[in-house]
């Protein structure tokens, strides 16, 4: 009665049908025997790259191969958080069109991902931290992108509860940038599989990529746990798991995989308006709509495959949430998780072709590739579908670590521990 | 994860900094360019056994080759660094 | 469907049956108490307590937890669930309770979502119901159960999209506000926190039959154990259960088996104490609550603690969690699991209610019924879902005249605040109505395995004992009692023994095998059952996330069937019980729709913490101004004597300028000091800068290879400013190495990079290089180190060097060093150098005496005009006299961006010369430090402006670098700035803009030489 449109009307729908009529929000199609383009990764960059292949590119025949279900990598565990507050040239172009594609991403999937722009506010502590940030606030004001410098006052009005009286780091201000925020992650995921879905992308669940078959130094298809698919065209999208994909065609990659912890609490009624980043002591916040505080910090630091963490490192992330919130402190946390990282040597991500011809990687997001799901699918389609660099993620080129032209937001250099 | 430091004794791994992959080799100062970014800059990363390279910061400052499971965090074997490459 | 009432169980709240009330002093409280029974339980009647709960006052006694107390005093409804905001009563006597959550204590002690069944009760306990508007009785936020057809699983992202803006204005406002059950404490946590570390041989998890039998083996045996229990008492389910162990009650072996293990000096106890994550290499995470149960705790008193512990081996003997069976109305406050209700019999003589039903699909719902009857309630009826039941069960339901429903299904309640009645549908398919104020329901056990989870694997189901097992279990770790499936006692207790027998011969111990307790049969037998069809109502699947049987049909239809899809779509198992409650039985009924087993359905993942843990717990004393330690520099206390304003630099806390009486701006005060420096002398505490010493007869060589210029030429007694790179070609760090003497030099590194430089060092010679006889030692911490600077520096310091030692111009020109003795005898390294551009010198002496040689250096200079200097003139002096400061070493630049690419040797392999020489790094339009003023030279300049062309839009095409640091010179009575700018040594003289709009200014600039002050160097060498 309503086809797949979602509306208030069509819930209404079905809640007096007593949801009979409710059918899969996307197909668990039988792969078929050849595509034009699979993407393997079923997290929100694949979905969303095979949604604009479809969309954009008027891709015909697109399959995305996921190993388990489609959100249960990083997609489905990370702090939700989108921003465009990048310093750096190579950076600001993407994000900035990533925020576009959040603020009319519920529009254009008929889907509702919560994107809500509370603000991501950055702390500083310092005069020198306080002029990096005019630095980088002014970089994005350039750039067309939002930003306000906050002071101390300003930022007591923002954010009255933080640690004002009592921080070893005093908080003197902060950088606001009020369209960033938050968007619900499983949704995005549900979302994009919908679309493409809707769009005719078979979405092949449980089917694990087990080798990338080359014929004289062309990708021909991929080896799966569901036998042999033919495709002159494979992106790989699978973070945290690039290099060992990468493997598969004798090719090394500048990463390396790390674990980062997440944590989320118990629900309490609104406490933290939007997000707030307090970078001198590793530590991150925002406040789910469900009422959860959910909060990170820094890495491990050490490569690992395992999917958790350590208890020095949990430590470490609570001691610099109370630092600035400490009323936060009788607040119980209910999970920690681990996600494995594809942690650059810059810090930067890559979206660029493989050096075998029809292999597109897509890698490299470190710990930030939430935000940019929108325009990592939309730039991945494109290159994909054209062969050539989008021109907003340009710099996301492979190579850019033989020639220097190196996109280093912290300026770490060649140790993603310390991205 | 506990590293058994062959100076210090088991010792918690917050006490140690981490580097990374340790079979990565120093080329020579005119070897290729390609090689020397390698070096800086590529990585197996492999699911498994990883040798890497780990600093007793807090402890005797010595620097450890240290052979551990990236799937499992399991350590396999730690060395004194400075003693080149057994495995 | 004709419903047949039973009328014979009316009852009243009013009267107790019970109640010979104790004629005592204690008589208003146990007046209070309708509920309590008499005599039995583990309470200790001598000390009673009195608690609040939503403003009202009542009675229990020590060894009640804050449910038992309510249940004592006929408190049924204790919250409102989280979506629909229904009356929600007591489900458990566990971690695992959905729906008894309150908020515990008030102010800034404030807990939300606290597990009243985990409140250890203490006199003056305030409690108080949350998730409600206005009151607990009467919430509106109710109305949202008429809209539940609407708001099932998903609705949020099919809808609330129009219009787009009202999103942030309307709808998730909305939702966040009726989201989120309790509210978070209202200031800074009071509280103090604190971390500790055990090592042992054997951790026992869990003080049960298995967990004590295996504690007891391995104390025996001499190694060293500790026991943790999570409970305030010991002994699991012994304290709830009308067992007999070797004749006596099973709660008095517990007593007796505790007191054994506590005169062993090898075993220590835990209460209160809950072990919440397996980590890597054998480390525990464990959490005691040290004095959450007192009402007051002694000044400086840890409220909780933060376990480390390190065990060579474990036994995980966490037992079970009763699971429930869905059907419709089982949510209202009455209903409770049937393990719970006889824990709040046998254990808390708490009875929650006089006329029970039981509904069970297993042995253990039976105990449940017994142990009623011989309470003193009567037990209207047992059904249970089997046809056939053994002739024993037959007889209990005869002796203690409960109805007998086999086959039977209960398919809904009655009730608003509190269950009244329950109907009930045999196996002949006629319908019963039971009027009944308490149904106990037992849908068999889950073992409590999630610790055996925490390394990434996932439980098994097994088909044997109906529920999911460990499978891979982390290393060193082994499991016993119910937790392993040994869910009778005898059962249990033997597999305590063998668990811990196996695991004490590991860990290299003998012990004989123990005589094991001799105990009574104790049947466990179990037909699984999940969820009754076509009941009617809601029917939750999680009560406190308010999943119904529906949002998981909805869930399957529309393909969120996986276990993680069906958890984050309805989101099953997300709530404070973390799943314990509701997440199997979820499975189940997901299994059963989708028509494949359970075995394949699977679980989601356990992740740490085990139970919910305070995020203060988690950061223990590191915070406020512990957050981080605080380094003081050997001046400290003499430069707070001076009236400093201190500044944090990193770890230090340094002196930013010292304002002197009458001074009313900072930017008065650092002019003066800069004057003072200029025409006069000034003195400044520069111990923060790392300090190396490099020693062995390849020390030069080693330098050469750390820095882009040479050090091996250097002669001794001389020092050399010297930069260095990362191995990919970027500035690391830059200072002035001196050479002391052939094999010996001392390095001097930025403030930040101490530590880092160090490391680095380290790791080039005992990886890269560890032939070359160095050796390496930080001495930091071990001088003190002063600069003092100006032209009558030298005068100033002759007064402190000893003799024959001569700091003549010509015997100690510019860039010497040397080894000598002031003020009598004080050892000293003094250096020639210079940052601020004038004659100057530093000065080191042991750290122990920096604060004596401060005093000595001002009363020195004081002839001259000295005036000690702060961080804030020191940045001022090296903006005018163009050195590169430690903002500018970005990570980002190279020696040529700095400006120092002329000290790059070309003859030489040193760390980044090969990835310095990539195409990027060469580019002529990379940005390069140049100088900056005001055109108009009463303008400010702002560090962080970026640079634009006069007249150009500014647009990111237009952007030509930025500003990195800027000064007011007093000197040159004008801000002067520096800062990176494409292709700027070439366009000194010309003119750029300085375009800052979050700070609103816009400021022209011309482009110049970035020293300032005496570009040919002459004051220095004077």
């Amino acid at each position: 009665m309503f086809g797949r449109k979602y509306s208030a009307l069509s819930v209404a729908w079905h809640a007096t049908t007593g949801n009979r009529y409710l059918t899969p929000v996307w197909r668990d199609p039988e792969p078929r025997d050849r595509y034009d383009v699979v993407v393997i990764g079923g997290g929100g960059h694949g979905l969303a790259t095979a949604y604009y292949l479809a969309k954009e590119h008027g891709a015909k025949s697109v399959a995305v191969l996921e190993r388990a279900w489609i959100g249960f990598g990083n997609a489905g565990r990370n702090t939700t958080i989108i921003r465009s507050n990048y310093l750096l040239p190579g950076n600001l172009p993407f994000y900035e069109w990533s925020m576009k594609l959040w603020e009319s991403l519920e529009g254009e999937l008929n889907y509702n991902a919560m994107v809500s722009q509370r603000g991501v506010l950055n702390l500083y502590h310092s005069d020198p931290q306080r002029d990096a940030f005019a630095r980088r606030g002014n970089a994005m004001r350039l750039h067309g992108v939002d930003a306000e410098l906050l002071d101390r006052n300003q930022l007591q009005k923002f954010a009255p509860f933080l640690n004002f009286d009592d921080a070893r780091f005093p908080i003197q201000g902060g950088l606001l940038q009020r369209r960033g925020g938050t968007a619900r992650h499983d949704a995005v995921v549900w979302g994009y599989a919908r679309a493409a879905d809707g769009s005719g992308v078979d979405i092949i669940q449980r089917c694990e990529v087990t080798g990338i078959r080359t014929e004289a130094g062309r990708v021909v298809g991929v080896e799966t746990s569901r036998g042999f698919i033919r495709a002159p065209k494979v992106g790989i999208a699978v973070a945290g798991n690039s290099s060992r994909l990468a493997a598969m065609v004798g090719l090394r990659l500048p990463i390396e995989t790390h674990v980062i912890q997440g944590f989320v609490t118990e629900p309490v009624k609104p406490l933290i308006p939007g997000v707030i980043t307090f970078g001198a002591g590793h530590f991150y916040i925002s406040q789910s709509d469900k009422g959860g505080l959910v909060f990170g910090g820094d890495l491990d630091g050490y490569n690992s495959y395992a999917s958790r963490g350590n208890l020095p490192t949990a430590e470490d992330v609570c001691e610099g949430g109370i630092a600035i919130l400490p009323l936060i402190g009788r607040i119980r946390v209910l999970r920690i998780w681990g996600g494995m990282m594809d942690m650059t040597m810059d810090g930067s991500p890559i979206i660029d072709r493989a050096p075998i011809k029809g292999l597109y990687l897509n890698a490299g997001w470190c710990y930030g590739g939430f935000k940019a799901t929108p325009a990592s699918g939309w730039c991945f389609a494109h290159l994909i579908a054209r062969d050539e660099l989008h021109p907003v993620a340009a710099h996301y080129r492979l190579d850019r670590f033989a020639t220097g032209h190196l996109i280093d937001e912290n300026g770490r250099g060649a140790q993603p521990n310390l991205h | 994860m506990r590293i058994p430091c062959p100076y210090c004794g088991e010792r918690d791994a917050h006490e140690f900094a981490y580097l990374g992959d340790a079979t990565v080799k120093r080329p020579d100062f005119d070897a290729r360019e390609s090689l020397w970014v390698d070096y800086v800059y590529m990585r197996d990363n492999p699911a498994g056994r990883h040798r890497e390279h780990w600093y007793h910061t807090t402890g005797c400052r010595s620097w450890l080759t240290v052979t551990r499971d990236t799937r499992t965090h399991q350590i396999l074997t730690v060395e004194f660094a400075s003693q080149g490459d057994a495995a | 469907m004709p419903l047949v009432a039973h009328r014979n169980a009316r009852h009243s709240y009013s009267s107790n049956p019970y109640g010979r009330i104790r004629q005592s002093g204690r008589c208003r409280v146990i007046a209070n108490q309708a509920y309590r029974l008499p005599e039995v339980g583990a309470i200790d009647r001598s000390r009673s307590l009195t608690f609040m709960f939503d403003g009202r006052a009542y009675g229990g006694f020590a060894g009640d937890t804050l449910t038992s107390a309510l249940i004592a005093n006929g408190v049924r409804l204790i919250g409102r669930s989280f979506k629909y905001h229904r009356p929600r009563g007591i489900f458990t006597s566990g971690p695992e309770e959905p729906n008894a959550l309150v908020e515990l204590g008030a102010g800034a002690r404030r807990e939300p979502n606290t597990k009243a069944t985990t409140i250890e009760l203490f006199d003056g306990l305030v409690a108080a119901s949350q998730n409600r508007w206005p009151s607990l009785r009467i919430d509106l936020g109710a109305i949202n159960s008429l809209l539940a057809p609407f708001i099932g699983a998903g609705f949020y992202y099919k809808t609330l999209m129009w219009p787009a803006s009202f999103w942030e204005t309307i709808y998730e406002p909305l939702i966040r506000r009726s989201a989120g059950l309790g509210r978070a404490a209202e200031g800074p946590d009071p509280d103090n926190y604190e971390k500790a570390h055990a090592f042992c041989d054997l951790l026992v998890i869990g003080s049960g039959p298995a967990g004590l039998m295996s504690a007891l083996i391995g104390a025996r045996a001499g190694a060293r154990v500790i026991l943790c229990e999570e409970d305030f008492a010991i002994g699991g389910r012994l304290l709830a259960e009308k067992h007999e162990i070797d004749g006596q009650e099973g709660r008095v072996w517990a007593a007796q088996t505790e007191a054994r293990l506590t005169e062993l000096q090898n075993v220590r106890i835990f209460r209160r104490t809950s072990v919440f994550g397996v980590y890597d290499g054998g480390t525990y995470g464990a959490l005691e609550r040290v004095t959450d149960h007192l009402r007051e705790s002694t000044p400086h008193q840890a409220r909780q603690r933060l376990w480390k512990i390190v065990a060579r081996h474990v036994v995980l003997a966490t037992g079970a969690v009763e699971r429930h069976i869905v059907f419709g109305g089982n949510d209202k406050p009455g209903v409770m699991l049937a393990s719970a209700a006889r824990t709040y019999v046998n254990r808390f003589a708490a009875l929650p209610g006089r006329h029970i039903a039981i509904f069970t699909c297993c042995d253990d719902g039976w105990k449940t019924a017994a142990d009623f009857a011989t309470a003193g309630a009567t037990v209207v009826a047992v059904i249970d879902v089997r046809r056939e039941i053994s002739r024993a069960f037959a007889r209990v339901a005869e002796r203690i005249g409960a109805r007998l429903v086999t086959g039977g299904r209960v398919v809904g309640t009655r009730g608003g605040r509190s269950l009244r009645s329950i109907d009930v549908i045999g196996a002949d398919g006629q319908a019963v109505r039971f009027e009944v104020d308490c149904l106990g329901v037992s849908g068999g056990w889950n073992p409590t395995i999630d610790l055996t989870c925490h390394h990434g694997s996932k439980p098994r189901w097994s088909d044997d004992q109906h529920a999911y097992i460990a499978d891979k279990l982390p290393p060193g770790l082994s499991i016993a009692g119910a937790a392993a499936g040994a869910l009778s006692l005898p059962a249990a207790l033997l597999s305590g023994a063998k668990v811990g027998h196996e695991a004490i011969h590991t860990l290299g111990f003998i012990a004989r095998f123990p005589d094991l307790p001799r105990t009574d049969e104790d049947p466990a037998r179990l037909n699984p059952f999940w969820h009754v069809r076509g009941s009617r109502g809601k029917a939750f699947v999680d009560l406190q996330n308010d999943v119904t049987v529906t949002d998981i049909e909805i869930a399957f239809r529309e393909g969120f069937r996986s276990v993680e899809h069906l958890k984050r779509y309805t989101t099953l198992g997300m709530g404070t019980d973390q799943g314990k409650a509701g997440n199997v039985s979820g499975y189940a009924i997901m299994a059963d729709l989708t028509g494949s087993s359970i075995t394949v359905t699977g679980t989601t993942i356990y992740r740490p913490p085990h139970v919910p843990i305070a995020i203060s717990a988690f950061a223990g004393h590191h915070r406020g101004k512990n957050f981080r330690p605080t380094r003081l520099t050997p001046s400290h206390r003499w430069a707070a004597e001076h009236g400093a304003i201190f500044v944090e630099t990193g770890p230090w806390l340094r002196a930013q300028y010292f304002p002197k009486f009458g001074e009313t701006d900072w930017l008065t005060t650092i002019s003066r000091e800069v004057t003072a420096v200029r025409t006069a002398v000034g003195v400044c505490d520069v111990s923060t800068l790392g300090k190396i010493e490099i020693q062995g007869t390849d020390a030069g060589t080693f330098l050469d290879r750390i820095y882009i210029n040479t050090f091996s030429t250097l002669l001794p007694g001389k020092t050399r400013y010297g930069v260095m790179l990362r191995e990919d070609g970027l500035v690391m760090d830059d200072g002035t190495t001196a050479r002391l003497a052939a094999d010996r030099y001392v390095m001097s590194t930025t403030t930040a990079n101490a530590g880092l430089i160090m490391q680095h060092l380290e790791f080039c010679h005992q990886v890269l290089w560890p032939t070359l006889d160095v050796q390496l030692a930080s001495i930091s911490e071990t001088w003190a180190q002063f600069s003092v600077a100006g032209p009558c520096s030298r005068a100033t310091l002759a007064k402190l060097v000893d003799p024959p030692f001569n700091i003549a111009n010509e015997r100690f020109p510019h860039l010497s060093v040397a080894s000598l003795t002031v003020c009598g005898g004080v050892p000293a390294r003094l250096f020639r150098l210079s940052f601020s551009g004038e004659l100057a010198y530093e000065l080191a002496v042991p750290a122990n005496y920096g604060d004596g040689v401060i005093r000595v250096i001002m009363s020195a200079g004081a002839e001259f005009g000295i005036e000690p200097y702060g961080t804030e003139a020191l940045g001022v002096m090296r903006i005018e006299k163009g050195h590169v400061a430690g903002n500018e070493i970005t990570g980002q630049m190279t020696a040529r961006d700095l400006g120092l690419g002329r000290l790059m040797s070309t003859k030489k392999d040193f760390i980044g010369r090969r990835m310095a020489e990539r195409i990027a790094f060469h580019d002529p339009n990379r940005p390069c430090v140049v100088g900056f003023r005001p055109t108009n030279r009463s303008a400010r300049l702002q560090a962080g402006a970026h640079f634009v062309p006069c007249g150009a839009a500014p647009t990111a095409a237009n952007d030509e670098g930025f500003m990195s640091s800027v000064a007011f010179s007093p000197s040159l009575g004008h801000w002067i700035g520096r800062g990176f700018l494409q292709r700027g040594p070439e366009r000194i003289g010309g003119r750029v803009r300085a375009y800052d709009p979050v700070r609103a200014t816009d400021v022209e600039v011309e482009i110049c030489n970035p020293v300032f002050i005496d570009p040919e160097g002459g004051r220095l060498r004077a």
